[in-house]
């Protein structure tokens, strides 16, 4: 017994002296998602999306082998602090691309200003501060923020559908936040109203929503749902089967394939849903369509088309994998001049081109959607309209952006 | 009840065993020969979920007495530390002197555990474990749902140890012998609290509280009162893991992590102060570890099937696989000894059997 663990010991000690002689012609790379808890699937998912950019350049950049490290969280913030701890401090990454979920993000973004040799990319995290306020030098953002995946939808629901009032409901949380200020800014500035006291908010992982349902008030125009994943469907189900009938106006991950998708009753009445976000399923264009060809044939047993996820942790490693070709694989002087590479990098991704703003936050096109009803029997979400080059502050200054505010539960106030 | 009386007791062992100095000796030398990764996150994290078990272990082991809710009152007092301290949110933050800051959140932690013991103490095994769990849960929805006190889902962020003596207490080497001196101070306070007469008492009214009652012992009172000191040392640890996370939201006291609490306890023993500390160990390693040792789909199984092995071959858990392990290895040098001297014997009364 003692011996064999003398001989295991042994091993690992010659094991930890392998990898140390091994890394100087391979690059190691951290990917770090939510592997376990609620956003498992979603999770999944967007290590398809490092997989797919990873396997396009052959797990080849700059001349160098990527070594793949993965990390797990849970969509805490401290779970995703103590993987990307474990990521950079014992696994000595030099990049990482995570984490998946708002709150982490923010947690992430303040970790990184702790570990200036190390380059930070995010996944899909999409809360505004992430890079609005307090940026960390390292962090880079090639996905764009939930406020940027509104655009023009607060128009199109005001102009083209006609909604003068509309009640929300949304998760409480960083992300959802985002995604309610980007809505309500251009609605209510056209002349919307979305009262303080029609905004209901309710837990991540919430399964009842038979008193939310019930305070819904009857003289609004339609709702601004902006749940995730299970909630979403558990809404959904429930709001059909108590009869509802207001319309709807869905946030990026509400009327997405994740829950479209899902067995259910859940059927008709969400035909006409406006959305919109980073991706649309449908767009008919080649780059998009050979996005979502590659995906499929790589992996059968994924969904049935990319979800954002996939996508955006697509987008941002083919980013770092982009700007390593650049500096040759470089990275000697703590990867200064790889941060200069990633901060000028301008490429073209399924949904069109990205380039980054002076606080490394990704501008990039925003699709606008509409639920309809496939030739299959199907829904799918129609794209209505591709808003080009959306920038964090929506072509406001930066300074004439900060005077809107923190997203929050009350912002905007929209009386 | 005079305290003194009620606290005599002895901490004096009589023949040190030589391996709990090579312990200690490897506890205090080990920042030296280890990376700041395997100080912080594997040692001083270890030490913090250790002591918290072991507030658990001191109740159950004890007292008998299985509480989930211990994360709770830790998590109590990392709350306190970042709404009277400093924050970097922007919610509360009151901003008290830090030994102010500290003192008071381990108190009210402290009382904390005293109601919830107040609250739990007529019940036994299943209930107990029901309403503690409840509290936890309770605890949990309470503060994710209450954003003037609490800041709800996102909670406080920017959380600091204090500057002092110009030591930044965050930097790996100092939190880890900060952690090391608390986890050893609570250690050595439950040793000699299971020696003391107060500690005596308890364990008798564990094995038969009618009869202690009987003997005009205060049963309900003991236990309330155990609630109280394991809050003091839950508290602490507490304290230590906020300044360790630099942040406190729900997810640090969801019931996951308060199930881990109780998984830590169990896996390591419940039976000795030190079983704890094992399981902490073990489960730190196998939390960072075992993603490297499996595909990442899948780890978490690995770690509950390790778990599931441990307590199926085990019931005393690590420690009890420990013992088994030396009583073993005993028996059979013992047997090896008694075969050399046997044969000896043996042939000697074959011989006198052959020669009537």
């Amino acid at each position: 017994m003692l011996k064999s663990l003398k001989r295991m010991l042994l091993a690992l000690a010659l094991l930890s002296v392998c990898t140390g002689a091994v890394a100087q012609d391979s690059i190691k790379m951290g990917a770090l998602a939510t592997l376990e808890g609620a956003f498992t699937v979603l999770g999944e998912d967007s290590m398809r999306g490092v997989q797919l950019a990873l396997a396009e350049f052959g797990h080849m950049a700059g001349g160098k082998k990527i070594e793949l490290i993965t990390g797990s969280s849970n969509a805490s913030p401290d779970s995703a602090i103590r993987a990307t701890r474990k990521l950079v401090e014992q696994d000595g990454i030099q990049v990482l691309i995570g984490p998946l979920s708002g709150s982490e993000g923010l947690a992430v973004k303040d970790y990184a200003k702790t570990q200036p040799n190390v380059t930070f990319l995010n996944g899909t995290s999409a809360a505004q501060d992430t890079t609005l306020r307090e940026p960390a030098d390292n962090f880079f953002r090639f996905s764009t923020d939930g406020a940027q995946w509104m655009a023009g939808l607060g128009e199109y629901a005001y102009n083209e559908k006609g909604y003068r009032s509309v009640a929300v409901l949304a998760e409480d949380y960083s992300f959802p936040y985002t995604q309610v200020f980007g809505f309500l800014e251009p609605f209510c500035r056209l002349g919307g109203k979305a009262p303080v006291d029609a905004r209901f908010w309710v837990p991540i992982g919430n399964k009842d929503y038979s008193s939310v349902i019930a305070a819904l008030p009857d003289d609004v125009d339609a709702i601004y749902v902006a749940l995730g994943g299970a909630d979403a469907v558990n809404f959904l189900t429930q709001y059909e089967q108590a009869g509802g009938e207001l319309p709807l106006v869905g946030g990026s991950i509400t009327v997405d394939q994740s829950v479209l998708g899902s067995k259910g009753q859940t059927r008709s009445f969400v035909v006409g849903t406006p959305s919109a976000g980073p991706i649309s399923d449908t767009w008919d264009d080649p780059r998009w369509n050979a996005f979502v060809s590659a995906y499929q044939e790589a992996f059968p047993d994924g969904f049935p088309s990319p979800s954002l996820f996939a996508h955006g942790y697509y987008i941002n490693t083919k980013a770092a994998l982009l700007a390593l070709d650049a500096v040759g694989g470089d990275l000697s002087d703590g990867g200064v001049k790889y941060r200069a590479a990633l901060s000028a990098l301008e490429f073209e991704t399924p949904t069109g081109m990205v380039k980054l703003d002076e606080r490394r936050n990704a501008i990039a096109d925003i699709f606008l959607t509409e639920v309809i009803e496939g030739p299959d029997g199907n829904l799918l979400n129609k794209t209505i309209k591709v808003v080009d080059q959306v920038s964090q502050t929506f072509g406001l200054s930066y300074e004439e952006f900060l005077k809107y505010g923190q997203v929050g539960r009350e912002n905007p106030s929209c009386e | 009840m005079n305290s003194r009386r009620w606290f005599s007791g002895t901490l004096s062992e009589t023949g040190l065993h030589p391996s709990i100095l090579v312990v200690a000796i490897f506890l205090l030398a080990y920042p030296g020969f280890t990376s700041d990764f395997f100080t912080f996150q594997i040692g001083a994290y270890s030490l913090i979920l250790a002591t918290i078990a072991l507030s658990l272990m001191m109740l159950a082991g004890y007292g008998g007495m299985i509480s989930l809710a211990q994360l709770t009152v830790a998590g109590l007092a990392g709350y306190l530390i970042a709404i009277l301290g400093d924050n970097s949110v922007g919610v509360m933050g009151l901003g008290w002197p830090w030994w102010l800051t500290v003192i008071v959140a381990i108190s009210i932690a402290a009382l904390f555990s005293a109601f919830i013991g107040a609250i739990s103490v007529r019940t036994e095994g299943i209930y107990t474990i029901m309403i503690t769990l409840a509290i936890a849960v309770a605890f949990f929805y309470f503060v994710r749902q209450n954003y003037t006190i609490f800041n709800g889902f996102t909670g406080f962020a920017g959380v600091e140890p204090p500057n002092l003596f110009g030591v930044y207490w965050r930097s790996p080497v100092p939190f880890y012998y900060l952690c090391l001196t608390i986890a050893a101070i609570s250690l050595g306070a439950v040793f000699y609290i299971s020696r003391s007469t107060f500690g005596l008492s308890l364990q008798a009214i564990r094995d038969n509280p009618r009869r202690m009652r009987s003997l005009g012992f205060n049963v309900a009172f003991h236990r309330i009162f155990a609630y109280f000191l394991s809050g003091l040392i839950a508290g602490t640890a507490g304290v230590l893991l906020v300044w360790f996370n630099g942040r406190i939201s729900p997810g640090s006291i969801g019931v996951d992590v308060v199930i881990d609490i109780l998984v830590i306890a169990v896996v390591g023993g419940l039976r000795h102060p030190i079983g704890p500390f094992l399981g902490a160990i073990a489960f730190v390693l196998l939390e960072n570890f075992a993603i490297d040792l499996i595909d990442r789909e899948r780890f978490n199984t690995v770690i509950g099937l390790a778990f599931l092995l441990i307590v199926l071959y085990s019931p005393d858990g690590l420690l009890g696989l420990w013992n088994r392990l030396r009583e073993k290895l005993r028996s059979a040098k013992a047997d090896r000894l008694a075969l050399n001297g046997g044969n000896k014997v043996d042939a000697s009364s074959y011989e006198s059997l052959d020669n009537p």
